[in-house]
């Protein structure tokens, strides 16, 4: 596997050495232009932009997470949780989880509408009482069930929730990357900027850097295992956050994705959340 | 004729059970639970110490494409004090039918009303099941038919609840219980039909924006019964319970403006008594991130008042005063910790919740609650004497 992939990098080695020429050429006439009609800040939205755009118009998602939560000596906790997602047009997504394990937070659901402007709109069912709850969703910053991504890692990231700056290109793992920075316009976000490694071809994130209120490196985020659903939709196949400061770290699988399921705005109610299974 | 016996319980379960063994989902829990109390009880019957053993298993099978549900959750408790404790009752049991925009559910089900964190005025579909806490938060299985249409503008629930459940308490070897035994055999309605007479409730219940609210009204059976003291030259003094008719219109209202959640909780009622108005109000405030840590506090600020003439376990001119910590750590540690002080006689009731997985499907709990400051006049002075701790290990399937 290892040595295919160092073959093919070879190759696309020397394909990049005979064009070389070319590629100095147009980039210095593409810089040229991009320093009269674009600022870092405007080509780091426009890529943003491009993102959203190429992912618009999934409708609906389902899937099923693991997560594997490792601390610092190596010990392992997991949990299982059921999603669905919903595209709302002219604002944030609709989400609802499902937790299955552990156990005793079995049937537990949260309930979300993410909207591009303001607070989030959180509801909470607890299985034992039958009790729907609304809860507060301005800790975004906190963690997600114990986990080492925060609610705000999670939730439906839209445009409009961060300023942009595009900072380089760079190639790693056979792939070129658009690197941008990205600062959250939340005041309640724990992040200062995060720094953000999308692939040029399919504008996918295959990395992000966190940084803290104290502008300390605190976590990285690595997707791996994307996959392309109806032949547009990418999405990553695991998600590993290590948190750099306590040496915690969290893996989150995603199994049997699927799209336009048909699921409808019925199905994420406060009553489809208390009935959720 | 306080519903199931234990072993009729369990006899029912098996027998609806055993074909659906194969198909659908098993879930639930067995906890042990130890209590120990401060001081010498206040009986003689009654022990210092106590051991109890509870089983909740919920079967639950959906089909039709998710259209149909059935879920059954019966529940069991042996205790070794008090033989009152140990019963059994069906939590749920009841079949669910969805159509495009309405649901038809038949059988016992838990229904929960509300928003404060103290006490639980507007919720009244369920009887409580005292025997089992005296948070109230334990409930019996309600039986009914209950339509819930679900229109743009809200969700509206229709309850036809033909049968009416006793409020259980504990016995006379229970601990806490109240000064006098509970003579449920002699249990009088004011309804001609008795247990026999179909309550009926309607609700409201919708959000706009920040803020959720719920409008009910319920037309039955009082939930919580008035005591009448009879004397029997034999047995001595009991306390019989009178459930009474009950007219009752309900508001639940919480708003919910970044870290702040502002609820109210409103009740007016009316029985033979005449009109009586009960309220629930305050906040919860939550701090994020506390110490530079994961951790969330929420701080609670409740005021409860109660005007209603007849001498009952209301809270009249209260606060409740309370703190809940988050730790938000790998075995979701938390810990509530709560006061509820009367403003005129200064009784109050303390209490401390807090729980914490150990491995992956065992969680251990602690309670405690203190009975502080009683004043003769108080219905908590009965329990002057039990304050307790309590130790509750589960383990969940």
């Amino acid at each position: 596997m290892n040595h295919r992939l160092s073959d093919r990098t070879r190759r696309v080695g020397a394909a990049a050495k005979r064009s070389a020429f070319f590629v100095l050429a147009t980039a210095i006439v593409l810089s040229a232009n991009i320093a009269l009609a674009q600022t870092p800040e405007q080509r780091g939205l426009e890529i943003a932009m491009e993102a959203d755009r190429r992912d618009e118009g999934f409708g609906d998602s389902q899937v099923t997470m693991r997560m594997t939560l490792r601390n610092k000596n190596g010990d392992e906790r997991s949990r299982q949780m059921r999603s669905q997602s919903l595209e709302v047009a002219d604002d944030g997504d609709k989400s609802l989880i499902v937790f299955n394990d552990p156990a005793d937070v079995k049937g537990t659901a949260l309930l979300t509408f993410s909207h591009k402007e303001g607070a989030d709109d959180q509801w909470l069912f607890l299985p034992a009482l039958k009790r729907v709850k609304r809860i507060s969703s301005s800790n975004k910053s906190g963690p997600f069930v114990g986990s080492e991504f925060a609610y705000e890692d999670l939730s439906s990231q839209e445009v409009e929730k961060y300023r942009y700056k595009y900072l380089r290109d760079e190639s790693f793992d056979g792939r070129d990357h658009f690197v941008i920075e990205r600062y959250p316009v939340d005041k309640k976000s724990g992040y200062t900027r995060q720094v953000v490694w999308l692939d040029t071809q399919h504008y996918r994130v295959f990395k992000v850097e966190f940084y803290d209120r104290k502008k300390s490196l605190l976590k990285t985020l690595v997707s791996s295992d994307h996959k392309q659903y109806k032949d547009k939709f990418w999405r990553p196949g695991v998600m590993e956050m290590t948190n750099h400061q306590t040496g915690k770290s969290t893996r989150l699988e995603f199994f049997e994705y699927e799209f336009q399921t048909g699921l409808d705005e019925a199905d994420f109610t406060r009553n489809s959340l208390s009935k959720a299974r | 004729m306080n519903g199931l016996t234990p072993v009729r319980a369990l006899w029912l379960a098996t027998a609806l059970l055993a074909p659906l063994a194969t198909a659908g989902e098993w879930s639930g829990n067995v906890g042990l639970e130890g209590t120990l109390f401060a001081g010498d009880p206040l009986f003689a019957e009654q022990s210092d110490s106590n051991l109890s053993l509870a089983f909740e298993p919920e079967y639950f099978h959906d089909w039709d494409d998710g259209a149909q549900r059935i879920v059954i959750a019966p529940f069991l408790r042996v205790d070794l004090r008090d033989k009152k404790r140990t019963h059994g009752d069906l939590r749920e049991a009841y079949w669910q039918r969805s159509f495009a925009s309405m649901e038809l559910a038949v059988g016992l089900r838990k229904v929960f009303w509300g928003v404060t964190e103290s006490i639980h005025l507007v919720d009244i579909i369920n009887q409580t099941d005292f025997v089992e806490n005296l948070d109230g938060e334990d409930k019996l299985g309600q039986p009914m038919v209950s339509l819930r249409a679900l229109p743009e503008w809200g969700t509206v629930d229709l309850f036809v609840m033909p049968y009416f459940r006793e409020r259980t308490f504990a016995g006379n070897e229970g601990r806490p219980r109240l000064p006098l035994p509970i003579d449920q055999d002699a249990a009088r309605y004011e309804s001609s039909r008795g247990d026999q007479r179909v309550d009926l409730a309607l609700r409201y219940s919708h959000y706009f924006g920040d803020f959720d609210i719920g409008l009910a009204h319920f037309s039955g059976t009082n939930r919580e019964p008035r005591f009448e003291i009879a004397f029997d030259p034999l047995r001595g003094a009991s306390l019989v319970p009178n459930y009474d008719r009950l007219e009752q219109t309900s508001l639940d209202l919480q708003a919910t403006k970044g870290d702040i959640l502002y609820k109210v909780e409103l009740i007016s009622r009316h029985n033979f008594d005449g009109r009586s108005t009960a309220l629930a109000a305050g906040l919860e405030y939550t701090l994020t991130g506390i110490f530079d840590t994961a951790a969330d506090l929420g701080l609670i600020l409740e005021y409860l008042f109660d005007d209603q003439p007849a001498l009952r376990t209301s809270f009249r001119n209260d606060v409740a005063l309370g703190g809940r910590l988050a730790l938000n750590d790998v075995q979701d540690s938390e810990l509530l910790a709560f006061a509820i002080v009367d403003a005129d006689t200064q009784t109050t009731l303390a209490s401390i919740e807090g729980s914490r997985r150990l491995a992956q499907s065992w969680r251990l709990s602690l309670e405690g609650r203190f009975f502080l400051n009683p004043d003769p006049t108080d219905f908590l002075f009965g329990l002057r004497d039990d304050d307790y701790v309590e130790l509750t290990l589960e383990r969940y399937f």
